[in-house]
């Protein structure tokens, strides 16, 4: 039995004995919310077991630090061919691996270890796809396997991807969690040992941070990798204190026990603003709630209808008692640090005389019976579903229209939306490239409107549809911002959504902590942070 | 004796097949299943669902999943958590040792104190130190966990700084589990640092878990103190010209013990159920919050595994409490 200073176990002992003495080591702790389910993000889909591997993985690109720009990774360039199919990437040379007790790397990264990342998520015959009970679920939803034809490699360094249709989000889904590299060469010694699922439990990477331990829902500690391509990081060590209750989060960074934590209580905002002792970030989530017209049903098949329900709420007061502080009102449906959101564009003003007179003007005088639905679940777009429900309702009641909240059990709740049971009803979505497809496209596309589809309107708009399956064909960032900016002022003028908010995030840091950047994704990064001493 | 024991252990069977099932239903009871919690907004095909559904087996019929799960518990295999792929056996044994730590450590502070309270309130009886004792006790089992651990927390650790806000050990210290018990391992480590600092981590969670059990240990303790020294034999035993704390300590103390010792292993339950929420406040990594998180991610294997195993300890305990029982009252062990 052994005790090592600052971090150890697997044998790395000696390593960081040298590496990093107690006094000089420069630790941040940070206080996460919860238990990772494994160390692969392939498998996963929540965002604190994405944020456990992010430090040790690397992906062929990757979001720039707090944006939504896709930057190089482990590969360092790459070309798209002319018809938009083709995609070369030419990786980094001499992208060194982590090494443990059990795995001393022979080689650099190489073009291997992407068709292995790849293909074990791809092929169902490769020998590590059953691996971990195989649920890819990400890989899945982004429509990896109906969008790849083929992944070749070139040489050693050059990988080709061809698709078979041109899908610009391609190169972000490609940066997101589930799209790690990781090391072929690892996991044909845990096959031959007979433990391939060690693989998504003691992670060998090539990112910025080296994986050390993990104590089951304690601890979990890295240090940093001395040769990571991007340079050795600023920090020392890097340990997760997992620590599931907010109040005690907050408590502990008071206490200096840790550096940064995530999700502060809404209750607690106002006393952490006040707080001179640590700094309160803030920034909007890549999300949005709201409130789905089921434009299949009547009376909402009437676009007088929608827009005079969308002038009859009073969606300040909404945001202002449900989501405090940490939300803002909604214009457009998708939140404002996407790239194309449309600022230009003016939300219906709240004007229950306006909205009676639509009302009337579409035959309805008298206003109308219809439900309205309501999440029984928190959401992180929507803190209480049914507490704005029920001001929705007496907001409707004003302008005649008697709406009966709705509730089942989540799961339930969201089939029966998708099969557009609802005439009126709320959810909401959290982005996950960061590209504006994935909310336009997705969630309001005429390919989605289908019964179970994720589009709950309904709403087929043909303009609105031509622009956005257009802009997914065309690569060109510019020309596909204007696209998107277009189809933002259909979507308002049709109004298939009354758009509700987006939530605004909070991250506790202490004082001498340098250089943290939001996650445009929710997630959290530590690469390139540091700590004053 | 050892039909006695023999008894008491073929009791446990039903006890045990009766846990089995409730923790099986009440589970599936909940609504939402693994898979359906997981996917959120996104949605899932169905032909997905369905292969999901059957490679974790919940497509059998109820019945069916009962039985195979009650097979495989008797060959001592409680499955695969869902959600991590290991052993839910595995992951109950690394996490148990820090439950039983606390749970320990909350009884013997709730003894240590309680008792010594109880004996006092009522050899004083009716006086200051009586109603004090008393309302105090009254207090502390009102006392709602949570706020309670919370409000320990601001005041010692944030506000004076004395003890650590949560977690088991300071992060400086690193120490391989051989045991599982903190306080050992440390120990065994000859790591006198991390040893004490194992100690201050102990110190707000015992007193937020121990504060029930405490209480209750001060009020069975006082009565049965009570009782006994309203008996015909401590008059004579006084009435011999013994010393007055021979007379408590000797005559009156270890009759009153029975009731204590049985309330003591009762409130094994209670301390094991109140783990769940002190392990949620003070980050400690036992079964408590183990098992919180298997509910909110309808991680069945792991719940029906965990509640089974916690079952079985209390059922083990108070088995041992029985027996105990015959030790300090001989008549009991004669009497069967």
């Amino acid at each position: 039995m052994k005790r090592i200073l600052l971090g150890a176990g697997l044998g790395m002992a000696a390593a960081l004995a040298l590496a990093a003495p107690a006094q000089a080591a420069k630790t941040l702790v940070y206080c996460s919310e919860g238990s990772p389910e494994n160390f692969n993000p392939m498998l996963n889909t929540t965002g604190t077991s994405f944020d456990v591997s992010l430090p040790v993985y690397n992906n062929l690109v990757q979001f720039e630090r707090g944006g939504t720009k896709v930057v190089p990774g482990l590969a360092e360039s790459w070309t798209v061919s002319e018809d938009g199919l083709t995609y070369t990437f030419k990786l980094r040379a001499g992208a060194k691996w982590h090494s443990s007790n059990d795995f001393k790397p022979t080689r650099d990264a190489n073009a291997d270890d992407v068709l292995f990342s790849f293909n074990r998520q791809w092929k169902a015959d490769h020998p590590f796809h059953k691996v971990s009970g195989g649920a890819y679920d990400y890989f899945g939803d982004m429509a990896m396997p109906k969008l790849l034809k083929s992944i070749e490699k070139v040489d050693d360094l050059t990988v080709k991807f061809t698709l078979n249709a041109v899908e610009a989000p391609f190169l972000a889904n490609l940066a997101m969690p589930f799209a790690p590299i990781m090391s072929a060469e690892y996991a044909d010694q845990l096959l031959k040992k007979g433990t391939p699922e060690k693989l998504d439990q003691i992670p060998i990477g090539t990112g910025p941070f080296q994986f050390v331990a993990y104590q089951k829902d304690a601890v979990i500690r890295y240090k940093a990798f001395e040769n990571y391509w991007g340079g050795r990081q600023p920090l020392d060590n890097l340990v997760f204190a997992i620590t599931p209750d907010a109040a005690v989060r907050y408590a502990k960074l008071k206490a200096n026990e840790c550096q940064i934590m995530p999700y502060p209580n809404p209750a607690d905002l106002d006393a952490m603003k006040k707080d001179t002792s640590i700094v309160l970030q803030e920034q909007e989530g890549l999300n949005v709630g709201y409130l789905s017209f089921n434009v299949q049903k009547k009376p909402f098949d009437d676009v007088r209808v929608r827009r005079a329900i969308s002038m009859a709420l009073d969606k300040k007061a909404m945001v202002d008692a449900v989501y405090q502080s940490a939300g803002v009102p909604a214009k457009n449906p998708i939140p404002p640090t996407m790239w194309s959101y449309n600022k230009a564009i003016e939300d219906y003003p709240f004007d229950q005389e306006r909205a009676k007179k639509l009302l009337a003007d579409a035959g309805y005088p008298n206003g109308f019976e219809t439900d309205l639905w309501a999440m029984p679940v928190q959401r992180p777009y929507n803190p209480n579903a049914k507490r704005i429900a029920e001001m929705m309702q007496a907001d409707l009641a004003k302008i005649g229209v008697k709406a009966k909240i709705v509730q089942y059990e989540w799961g339930e709740y969201r089939k029966r939306m998708q099969q557009g049971e609802h005439q009126m009803g709320m959810l909401g979505w959290t982005g996950d490239n960061g590209d504006p497809d994935n909310f336009l496209y997705n969630l309001l596309g005429c390919e989605a409107a289908r019964p179970g589809g994720s589009n709950l309107s309904k709403w087929c708009n043909k303009e609105f549809d031509d622009l956005v399956v257009q802009a997914k064909r065309t690569t060109d960032v510019a020309a596909r911002t204007k696209l998107y900016e277009q189809a933002q002022v259909i979507f308002k003028e049709d109004a298939p959504w009354y758009t509700i908010a987006h939530s605004v995030v909070h991250m506790g840091l202490s004082k001498n902590v340098v250089d943290y950047k939001m996650d445009s994704f929710g997630i959290h990064r530590f690469e390139g942070v540091d700590l004053k001493q | 004796m050892l039909r006695f024991i023999l008894t008491r252990v073929s009791l446990v069977i039903p006890t045990f097949l009766g846990i089995t099932f409730l923790t099986f239903i009440l589970i599936r009871l909940v609504p939402g299943d693994p898979i359906e919690v997981r996917v959120g907004e996104r949605g899932i095909a169905p032909e997905r669902l369905a292969q999901l559904r059957h490679e974790m087996g919940l497509d059998l019929p109820l019945w069916q999943q009962f039985l195979d799960y009650v097979g495989n518990v008797l060959s001592g295999d409680f499955g695969l958590s869902l959600i991590t792929r290991n052993p839910v056996l595995d992951e109950f044994v690394t996490l148990f040792p820090a439950t039983l730590e606390l749970a320990f450590s909350a009884m013997l502070f709730a003894t240590l104190v309680g008792l010594p309270a109880g004996i006092l309130a009522a050899v004083k009886r009716g006086s200051m130190f009586d109603h004090g004792v008393m309302g105090l006790s009254l207090t502390g089992y009102s006392m709602p966990i949570f706020w309670w651990g919370l409000l320990l927390i601001l005041f010692f650790s944030v506000g004076l700084g004395w003890t650590p806000v949560s977690g088991r050990l300071d992060l400086l210290y690193y120490v391989e589990p051989t045991t599982g018990f903190m306080l050992i391992d440390t120990l065994m480590a000859g790591e006198y640092g991390a040893f004490r600092s194992a100690l201050q981590h102990l110190i707000l969670p015992t007193i937020v878990l121990g504060t029930v059990p405490l209480a209750v240990v001060a009020r069975m303790t006082r009565s049965a103190m009570l009782e006994v020294l309203g008996e015909d034999y401590i008059r004579t035993a006084r009435a011999k010209g013994l010393a007055g704390r021979r007379v408590i300590g000797m005559h009156a103390l270890r009759n009153a013990l029975i009731p204590v010792v049985t309330v003591i292993g009762l409130q094994v339950g209670t301390l094991l159920g109140g783990a769940i929420l002190t392990e949620t406040i003070f980050s400690w990594p036992g079964v408590g919050k183990w098992l919180i998180e298997s509910i909110g991610r309808r991680d069945y294997p792991a719940l029906q595994g965990g509640v089974l195993l916690i079952a079985t300890s209390v059922i083990l305990v108070n088995l041992l409490v029985d027996v105990l029982y015959g030790v300090l009252n001989p008549r009991i062990r004669h009497a069967r």
